[in-house]
């Protein structure tokens, strides 16, 4: 008997050990400790044993169920871990095939570069302020120091809706400061982007319409030295801390002293090249302080108060920032153009 | 304006180099674009004589030349000119030289013979026959100038000179001449100007005798200056006024006509000669021309005038139109004998109109166009006669008819050197302030200052500042930030909308598009738009780029279906585009439009359809908070598809409108598939956002869902049926979700199976069949009641 029960032991363990499948380890059991199991049959005869073997063949007996049992649970957690493995394997995906497409809409360049120059002088304490775009000649010229008659009000040059002239569209966003000056007092500190108008056909270089953003400080006591620091502010923010600048005397009807402000070129430092047509600087925007005229027309004492105001083009900004030649593309909204950006 | 470094020499000695120069005169407002050296390209060129002349013994048409250039040996040169003579002074280029347009010249053998250099005709020297009229202008340059065998030819040929090309703004007439310029120059530059006065010696008679002038229109022609020559030799001016008016840019032509471009381009001040033979009843009248008038210009073309046109006129006929172009009535010819040189001043904006009224921009019309200085007259006239004595061209006739016919009292502002620096924000000193001024020109007596006649542009104590503080320099002004009152600065709630607006969009997927505000008629056209449809009501352009460019937009549609056309022309797929942007609605009784902002969305591609669209959009709104918006059929918008086209509410306004877009109206435009497109009032969209929000607590007890389907007639629409089982859902209905809607077997034609997905809830206790079994009833009930809504 005990022979029998070290057989049952060996070919069961053996058994377990090579079987693969919970399955089969199921049946294992069921042959080996089920109660028509080989080994509950065995127990099943010790009846017929003497008084003296019977404990040592129980002991045994239950020795080897036991073996079996842990045999049976540790093949189990073996396949299962085989299994999970398996099934893993079977998982496994090429991480490198592209994701699913999710197009988020890209901003038109013009529209970052205007934001970020808006989100620039906000963070100076500027408000923005918005003008309409069909304008009085009035807003436009007469107040702006440039009468009926003055070349810049050439037809050839400005967008008319009337004969008498008296409406256009507005060739300069300038125009938001007077409405801005005529119900608001001092202290003023606002910006204004918009669309601004022009008679120039359409180039590589040129478009009748295109953006400005228009500047407008109004105090007492503002100085020019003023309007260097907040434009000096305005190309670090834009260029970096290291761009060079310099403000050379222009002329604006509505400003005086004027000038226009020239950025180091980034390209050749100064010495001259392409990109600056071989000048060494290239140039941002023009400004100056509020014509003592134009203040007082918009009933403002240009004896109590001093002001500067500045124009900058965003075409321009955002064809350098974007390395973009043609203006065109910028009025196409061509997908392959816009999904760069 | 270009300037002749050497010709400025005359004036005003400047040793700065050309770089050096162009800095400071940049620096100071007179802003310098090109400089250029015509000599650059030209080395190793010198003066020669021909010594000895052969033919070449290889060649029928060569010669062999010794040619003096003050070396140790004359040199041999073979040249295949035909003009070269013995003795004949000529250019030549020796071995190593360089020539305009990179040409090297070397030593070589030409059949033979050994030639040692070359010699240059005017083309190879980048010279023109305008320059040298004795020269041939196809054959070898033969040299009348004085100059010294072996010198460099640069200086012979005043080659060796720097062309200065200046920006001049606006309001600086007086800067477009030598003398202005040698005035900015030597006060940038803080040295001694000398602008000398021209004298006339005159040779007896008297110019009365002669003529008569009348100005009748006192406001267009403040002054007329003329005086008299007679016994003209017309003939070519002299190299050295050639060379200048070639380096200013001018081609010379004849002696009178090259004096007066001289005195122009030295004085500023236009001038004009006629032929006194061309002159009747011996008069010049400046007067309006008459209506129907016609004469012809210089250049030959007949003008058509009108009465607002000022004409130079003599008794009986215009011979020149006012400050823009001569007539051809009183050209100079080869046989003019007595001229008549005029100095006039014309008033800027009448000269303007007239030019541009008949289209031609002359060098004369532009600078009177400025304003020009009203004492300019006298001098340049006199400077003319100068020169005609100088160059002995004529006898000039005794005596100046000057007529004033309006006179204006010279501008003084008052010298307030604090102001200024309150303005500028410097510390400039009283005395340098003076020093500047009275260097250009002004006159100051005590603290008040008298503005120079030439300076129209300065009246007023910023024009001073100006003045300062671009000779005291921009760039010396330190740079402060800005005091004051600190401000609250930032986007209102409005601005912000907007940019939170197009954000949702790009997160839809759609990509930002920026297009013209003006369209043409035709682009309505292709809209289908109908002829007398309310939106052609628009502001038009009196003076556009063209007719595609005439109208101010009253909708954004046309641009977008143009974008959205171009896209699919250059076969982009899957395309969502959005703008945000002004149309412009004219208004009654208003003399400016309503410039409303619309935001237009526009789709195509294969994950694009009616019901995908129109989730972007509830999308937009739901994330911009617009409350409950509905959604009403529309069937009569032009451009969109009849049944697939709706408009947006909330309450009883209208928010606008989108659907697929008419398929003739999409082959309009060249697109063959399903386009999409939408246009939202968003000045409506930011009137309807919930203004605030507020929490609402989540629910303690579990929603009872019940799915049901209805069959009923084809034409009922999911918002009607909605609408139905949410009134007779009562309260305790809490969410009906439409999921799926089904037509075709079996499913009896004309009708289509609906199903919705209803959530009942109750904030106060679990809710049991018990509880809905009668609501499902009555929403059962309702549905046949109401729209013969029938469970399926």
């Amino acid at each position: 008997m005990k022979s029998m029960l070290e057989e049952i032991k060996n070919t069961s363990l053996s058994a377990i050990d090579s079987a693969y499948t919970l399955n089969d380890l199921e049946a294992l059991r069921v042959k080996y400790l089920g109660k028509k199991g080989d080994l509950t049959s065995i127990l099943k005869q010790m009846g017929g044993l003497s008084p003296e073997e019977r404990p040592v063949i129980g002991q045994l007996a239950n020795e080897i169920r036991t073996r079996i049992e842990d045999a049976l649970e540790n093949r189990a957690v073996e396949i299962k871990q085989a299994q999970l493995e398996s099934k893993l394997r079977e998982e496994t995906l090429d991480v490198t095939i592209p994701g699913k497409k999710i197009f988020v809409g890209k901003k038109h360049p013009l529209a970052t570069v205007w934001d970020e120059v808006t989100d620039i002088f906000i963070g100076m304490g500027y408000t923005v302020v918005e003008g309409p775009e069909v304008e009085l000649s009035d807003y436009c010229f007469t107040k702006l120091n440039t009468p009926p008659g003055h070349p810049a009000r050439d037809r050839q040059d400005t967008f008319y809706l009337t004969e008498e002239e008296d409406i256009c569209l507005r060739t300069q966003t300038s125009s938001v400061q007077i409405r801005v000056m005529e119900h608001t007092s001092p202290p003023i500190r606002i910006i204004s982007p918009g669309r601004v108008y022009r008679k120039d056909e359409v180039d590589a270089t040129h478009s009748p319409m295109f953006h400005q953003v228009e500047g407008l400080v109004v105090d007492k006591g503002i100085t020019m030295g003023d309007l260097k620091g907040t434009l000096n502010t305005l190309m670090q923010s834009l260029y970096g801390k290291d761009v060079i600048t310099r403000f050379r005397p222009h002329h604006f009807p509505y400003t005086e002293p004027s000038c226009e402000v020239d950025m180091q070129c980034f390209e050749c430092k100064g010495a001259g090249c392409r990109v600056c047509k071989e000048e060494g600087w290239i140039e941002l925007l023009g400004a100056g302080m509020v014509h003592p005229k134009v203040l007082e027309g918009c009933g403002i004492d240009p004896d109590i108060y001093s002001g500067f105001a500045f124009g900058i083009g965003i075409d321009r900004l955002t064809m350098r920032r974007f390395n973009i030649r043609d203006l065109r593309l910028l009025f196409e909204n061509d997908m392959r153009f816009l999904r760069q950006f | 304006m270009k300037l002749s470094r050497k010709w400025l020499n005359d004036f005003t000695h400047i040793s700065a180099t050309d770089k050096e120069y162009a800095e400071k005169m940049t620096m100071s407002g007179s802003k310098v674009e090109t400089i250029e050296c015509p000599g650059r390209e030209i080395t190793n060129v010198v003066v020669g004589k021909v010594l000895d002349i052969v033919r070449h013994e290889n060649s029928d048409h060569l010669f062999i030349c010794k040619v003096d250039v003050s070396r140790d040996e004359p040199i041999t040169v073979v040249t295949g000119a035909q003009n070269v003579s013995k003795g004949d002074i000529v250019p030549v280029a020796l071995h190593g030289a360089t020539l305009p347009g990179g040409i090297k010249i070397t030593k070589g053998n030409i059949r033979g013979v050994k030639s040692e250099g070359m010699l240059c005709s005017l083309s190879e020297l980048n010279l023109t026959v305008n320059d040298y009229p004795y020269a041939a202008s196809d054959g070898i340059f033969i040299i009348r100038e004085n100059c010294v065998i072996g010198e460099d030819i640069r200086p012979v040929l005043g080659l060796d000179d720097s062309i200065v090309d200046f920006e001049i703004t606006n309001n600086r007439a007086d800067c477009l001449c030598m003398r202005g310029l040698a005035r900015e120059s030597a006060a940038v530059f803080r040295v001694s100007l000398n602008l000398p006065d021209p004298k006339v010696k005159g040779s007896g008679g008297s110019i009365t005798d002669y003529l008569d002038i009348n100005i009748e229109n006192a406001q267009l022609c403040p002054r007329y200056t003329a005086r008299f020559v007679k016994n003209i030799k017309v003939g070519p001016s002299p190299s050295w006024m050639r060379e200048r008016l070639r380096s200013c840019g001018v081609r010379p032509i004849n002696n009178i006509v090259d004096i007066t471009n001289y005195v122009m381009l030295e004085y500023g001040q236009p001038m004009h000669a006629f032929d006194y033979a061309c002159v009747s009843g011996k008069r010049i009248i400046v007067r309006n021309a008459f209506e129907g008038e016609v004469m012809a210009t210089l250049d030959g073309t007949p003008r058509a005038l009108t009465p607002d046109m000022l004409v130079i006129a003599d008794a009986s006929k215009a011979i020149g139109l006012a400050g823009v172009m001569g007539g051809e009535n009183s050209e100079i010819t080869e046989n003019t004998q007595t001229i008549v040189f005029e100095s006039a001043n014309f008033n800027g904006v009448s000269i303007r109109k007239t030019a541009i009224a008949l289209g031609m921009r002359t060098d004369a019309s532009s600078r009177f166009e400025k304003g020009l200085d009203p004492l300019g007259t006298l001098p340049a006239v006199e400077r003319a006669c100068e020169l005609v004595e100088l160059l002995g061209a004529g006898e000039v006739v005794d005596g100046v008819l000057d007529v004033i016919a309006s006179d204006s009292a010279p501008v003084t502002v008052k010298l307030e050197p604090e102001k200024i620096n309150r303005l500028l924000g410097t510390d400039i000193p009283e005395s340098f302030m003076k020093d500047c001024l009275t260097n250009l020109g002004f006159s100051i007596e005590e603290n008040m200052i008298t503005v120079p006649t030439w300076r129209s542009d300065v009246s007023h104590y910023s024009d001073i500042a100006e003045e300062v503080a671009r000779f005291y320099g921009y760039d010396e002004i330190e740079s402060t930030p800005l005091r004051g009152a600190t401000v609250q600065g930032g986007l209102s709630e409005r601005q912000q909308f907007e940019r939170s607006a197009g954000a949702l969009c790009r997160g839809m997927g759609f990509s930002e598009i920026l297009t013209y505000s003006f369209i043409g008629h035709s682009l309505l056209d292709k809209l289908n738009m109908p002829p007398d449809h309310k939106l052609r009501n628009a502001g038009l352009i009196l003076n556009p780029l063209g007719e595609d460019r005439s109208i101010m937009r009253t909708t954004l549609l046309p641009t977008m279906m143009e974008t959205l056309a171009g896209n699919n022309s250059y076969r982009n797929e899957d395309v969502r585009l959005y703008e945000i942007s002004k149309i412009f609605l004219p208004q009654d009784g208003k003399p400016l439009p309503d410039e409303k902002t619309i935001l237009a969305l526009g789709a195509y591609g294969l994950d694009m359809d009616f019901y995908a669209f129109k989730g972007c959009i509830e999308a937009v709104l739901d994330s911009l908070r617009v409350i409950d918006p509905t959604f009403r059929a529309e069937s009569g918008q032009f451009a969109y598809h009849p049944g697939r086209c709706a408009k947006l509410y909330v309450e009883d306004d209208c928010l606008g409108i989108f659907g697929q877009i008419h398929p003739q109206t999409a082959e309009n435009f060249g697109i063959d598939h399903p386009v999409y497109a939408a246009e939202l009032d968003f000045d409506h969209i930011f009137r309807y956002r919930a203004k605030e929000t507020l929490y609402t607590p989540l629910p303690r007890y579990p929603a009872v869902l019940r799915d049901i389907a209805v069959t009923c007639d084809i034409n009922i629409t999911v918002a009607s049926l909605s609408a139905c089982i949410k009134e007779a859902g009562g309260s305790l209905l809490q969410q009906v979700s439409f999921f799926d809607v089904y037509t075709g077997p079996p499913v009896p034609v004309g009708k289509k199976s609906v199903a919705f997905s209803l959530a009942f809830r109750s904030s106060s206790q679990s809710l049991s069949d018990k509880d809905i079994a009668p609501l499902m009833t009555n929403i059962l009930d309702c549905l046949k009641e109401k729209l013969n809504a029938q469970l399926r």
